[in-house]
């Protein structure tokens, strides 16, 4: 080939077609990045609005009384919703007990054994719980437990948000197991292992970090949970920590100061939801960067 | 150990993989299983172990004895047919996340064979078997995905050793390697068939060539013939086989 330059050279060759279609087709691109950039930057800044509002409304009254000092007496100043953080922890802690079991072993089922119509019935039966509003399953605890034993408790208010966890728990499980290549599972089976001792030492240690965050994921929701915990757990003033007996809880206690005539009140609900809130961004964060360890250690 | 193929016959579904296969395996000898991809030759390698059930909707037919048992007897659980026939995989499908010390003793572990020292032993007889001893010695806590191709290959014939079993499966074990990786367990092959009777897959004829005793040649589900190596790629007895030994395939 020689080093010199052609004889004829095409200018051509690169340049853009003339007519209506390109100017469409330009059009077109260009609104469509307006446009979906628009919408995102919108949904985006209704997010910050909430996040700086609760913050800035929150962070006036959070101190220490906050979390170490019982309410105080009606119209007082002061005071702190210490029974509602240490009731959320047994009440989450209830909810954890009953529902990380339950949903992480529905999970494995449906990924390792589930065959036919019982697991597709299960699976279905798992995502219509996914998308109950959680007031029904207080409703149906309270039917259940609350009646009976002519009390609302701690004990009540965590099996209902534990129902609430089975499904989110159960299908990330399964979604996460399932991610588990068949190689792996082979590199054990070939060694004479049992489906099961398989699992156990291989599928599930390779799925554990996903498996975690499906977990943290489903504990910050069913921990910002109200309506549930309105017939179950019912709410209180007094520092109580009998599951049998009726048991505050922060975001109970957000909904009832809200309501509140009392100043006191209204601004510790505003500190309440700034915790709520904060809880789930350091649970997302933590999330976040187990996972991203998890995948850069691979 | 001997292993005898009688009339096996294994389907994906609907869809027939193997027919009619009788062959006889030879003890302390490599035999190589050649053909086209899809000829089969994998799916009757996971046969002899009972790999080939594990995938849904697979079946098998026929007899594979070993010893003179039938492995497919209906009193035989596959857990204690694949205690004794070791595979090893195309892809090295080591456990990522776990140490290479752990690599190797899951299968002892599993098994319940050893604990403590012994397992340390066990583990060290498996690496140094498997010529991989010397590169990992000093790192043996470390993860097993740090360690290169060649070297998770290597780790996973330790792993498959570490049981002790009779038969070694190998399915394309130096496919995904580099030259110098595949000499290494080639050379490794010539010194187990020692100890084991090994069945190795392989897409490569050089390499069938240069390990194997015997070379059986499968086409579309069928074993069109099997014999001493030699004789299999100087004066094959089947047209098919001259045509793809020779690469006139097709």
């Amino acid at each position: 080939m020689s080093l010199t330059a052609p004889e004829t050279q095409r200018t051509d060759l690169f340049a853009a077609p003339k007519g209506g279609l390109y100017i469409r087709r330009q059009i077109a691109s260009v609104a469509a990045i307006v446009l979906t950039t628009l919408f995102a930057a919108a949904a985006l800044a209704f997010l910050i609005y909430l996040v700086i509002f609760v913050a800035k409304q929150g962070l006036r009254f959070l101190n220490v009384d906050f979390f170490t000092q019982p309410p105080a007496a009606l119209g007082e100043l002061g005071g702190g919703v210490q029974p509602a953080i240490v009731g959320s922890l047994i009440i989450v802690g209830i909810a954890s007990l009953v529902g990380i079991p339950l949903g992480l072993f529905t999970g494995i089922y449906l990924a390792e054994f589930g065959r036919g119509w019982l697991s597709s019935t299960l699976r279905f039966l798992v995502d219509m719980l996914t998308g109950i509003p959680s007031i029904i399953f207080g409703l149906f605890i309270w039917v259940l437990i609350v009646v009976p034993s002519h009390s609302f408790s701690g004990l009540a208010g965590g099996l209902a948000l534990s129902i609430i966890m089975i499904p989110t728990v159960a299908r990330a499980t399964e979604e996460v197991l399932r991610l588990v290549p068949r190689e792996l599972r082979e590199a054990s089976i070939a060694l004479g292992a049992t489906e099961s001792r398989t699992i156990v030492q291989v599928v599930l240690p390779a799925a554990l970090s996903g498996i975690i965050t499906g977990v943290m994921l489903a504990l910050a929701r069913v921990a910002g949970e109200t309506a549930p915990l309105l017939m179950t757990a019912f709410g209180s003033q007094f520092f109580n920590i009998d599951i049998a007996r009726p048991m505050a809880a922060l975001p109970l206690q957000v909904f009832n100061y809200t309501l509140s005539p009392y100043d006191t009140q209204i601004s510790q609900a505003y500190a309440g939801s700034f915790v709520l809130m904060a809880l789930v961004i350091v649970t997302s964060l933590a999330v976040r960067w187990a996972t991203g360890g998890f995948k850069s250690s691979r | 150990m001997t292993i005898e193929i009688q009339d096996l016959n294994a389907w994906y579904g609907k869809k027939q993989a193997l027919y009619e296969i009788n062959l006889k395996i030879r003890p302390h000898s490599v035999t190589a299983l050649i053909g086209p991809s899809g000829c089969g030759k994998s799916t009757f390698v996971r046969c002899l172990n009972r790999m080939h059930e594990e995938v849904p909707t697979a079946r098998v037919e026929g007899n594979v004895l070993v010893e003179g048992t039938n492995i497919y007897r209906r009193d035989i659980r596959p857990i204690y047919v694949r205690r004794q026939i070791g595979m090893v995989f195309q892809q090295p499908n080591v456990l990522p996340t776990r140490s290479i010390f752990d690599n190797v003793a899951i299968g002892v572990r599993l098994n319940g064979l050893a604990s403590g020292t012994a397992l340390s032993e066990v583990v060290e007889r498996s690496l140094r078997h498997a010529a991989l001893w010397n590169e990992v010695k000093d790192r043996l806590h470390t993860a097993a995905a740090q360690l290169s191709g060649g070297q998770q290959q290597r780790l996973c014939v330790a792993r498959a050793l570490a049981v002790e079993p009779h038969v070694l499966l190998m399915d394309e074990p130096a496919s995904a390697l580099d030259p110098i990786a595949t000499q290494q367990i080639e050379d490794l092959m010539d010194g187990l068939k020692q100890q084991y009777t090994i069945v190795v897959v392989t897409h490569n004829m050089q390499q069938a060539a240069r390990i194997a005793d015997r070379t059986a040649f499968f086409l579309q589900g069928r074993l069109v013939e099997e014999g001493p190596t030699a004789a299999i790629f100087s004066q094959p007895e089947r047209k098919e086989t001259e045509d793809y030994v020779t690469g006139r395939f097709g």
